[in-house]
């Protein structure tokens, strides 16, 4: 179960149940119940149905809107200064690291 | 047909996290899991004799979290399945944190959901334990470490099938 799709089918699996949700829920959205049955009820059926490996079945829910697609890791004018600053200051944490070993 | 598009609906995470850790000044770009064969096996039995356990990426504990700053003990982990976990760490890793939340387990690991679907007799019982592989970005030690652990843990508990749900 998982809501990158290019990433597993990238990777390849015996059974892929795919939810176009953003990452964080891919069993169903927090606190809906009915929804989590339905995408576990579709796991549940893959695993009888399938019979060859990469078989991807997608589930038929939708999040509210869709900001989140361009919205996750996003890069534009507004926050490529700050990015840089911080892929350098993440650097120089991780160095601080490995010379504190 | 909903709607007409000149782009595909689904993100491309591969593309996407590759230009944002270029924009961070990460010149090397992550080299994604790619097999030419993937392995496959049907059921033993009937699903309804089956028992089933569950694989997370999420931590236990915020000990076992924060890639690359220290912290770095990112051991898979098995834990009783019952009484279900209220929370798992997920701090650590790359999910949608402004779209959403994770502080319903079931919404990323349906510890309830599978005991469901046992006491309604779709399967034949769900397993005592779930299992935990903290996301980790080395394939290797994924691979050669991480996999036969969670498969050993999962022979022990007398499984017939796992649902591995990605955070």
């Amino acid at each position: 179960m998982g809501s990158a799709r290019d990433i597993v089918e990238e990777c390849g699996v015996a059974r892929f149940v795919f939810t176009d949700f953003p990452l964080g829920n891919p069993c169903g959205k927090p606190w809906d119940t009915e929804m989590q049955r339905s995408i576990i009820g579709s796991a549940l059926d893959l695993l009888e149905g399938a019979w060859m490996p990469r078989t991807t079945v997608q589930t038929p829910f939708h999040w509210e809107d869709d900001m989140w697609r361009d919205a996750f890791l996003r890069v534009d004018d507004g926050n490529r200064e700050a990015l840089a600053r911080a892929g350098e200051e993440r650097r120089r944490l991780q160095a601080e690291v490995k010379t504190s070993r | 047909m909903d709607y007409l598009r000149p782009y595909r609906s689904f993100v491309s995470y591969i593309d996407r996290s590759r230009e944002y850790y270029v924009a961070q000044g990460y010149s090397r770009p992550y080299a994604w899991a790619h097999h030419n064969d993937v392995p496959f096996a049907l059921l033993p039995k009937p699903l309804s004799r089956c028992r089933v356990g569950l694989v997370t990426t999420a931590g236990r504990t915020d000990a076992e979290g924060m890639i690359g700053a220290g912290r770095m003990k990112r051991d898979p982990f098995a834990q009783p399945a019952d009484p279900p976990p209220k929370s798992l760490f997920t701090d650590d890793l790359s999910w949608d944190k402004k779209a959403t939340h994770t502080d319903d387990v079931d919404s990323f690991l349906p510890v309830n959901r599978l005991a469901e679907q046992a006491a309604g007799g779709r399967i034949g019982s769900a397993s005592p334990r779930f299992y935990g592989v903290p996301t980790d970005y080395s394939q290797s030690r994924t691979s050669n470490d991480a996999a036969p652990r969670i498969l050993k843990w999962c022979r022990e508990d007398g499984l017939d099938a796992v649902l591995l749900s990605a955070l």
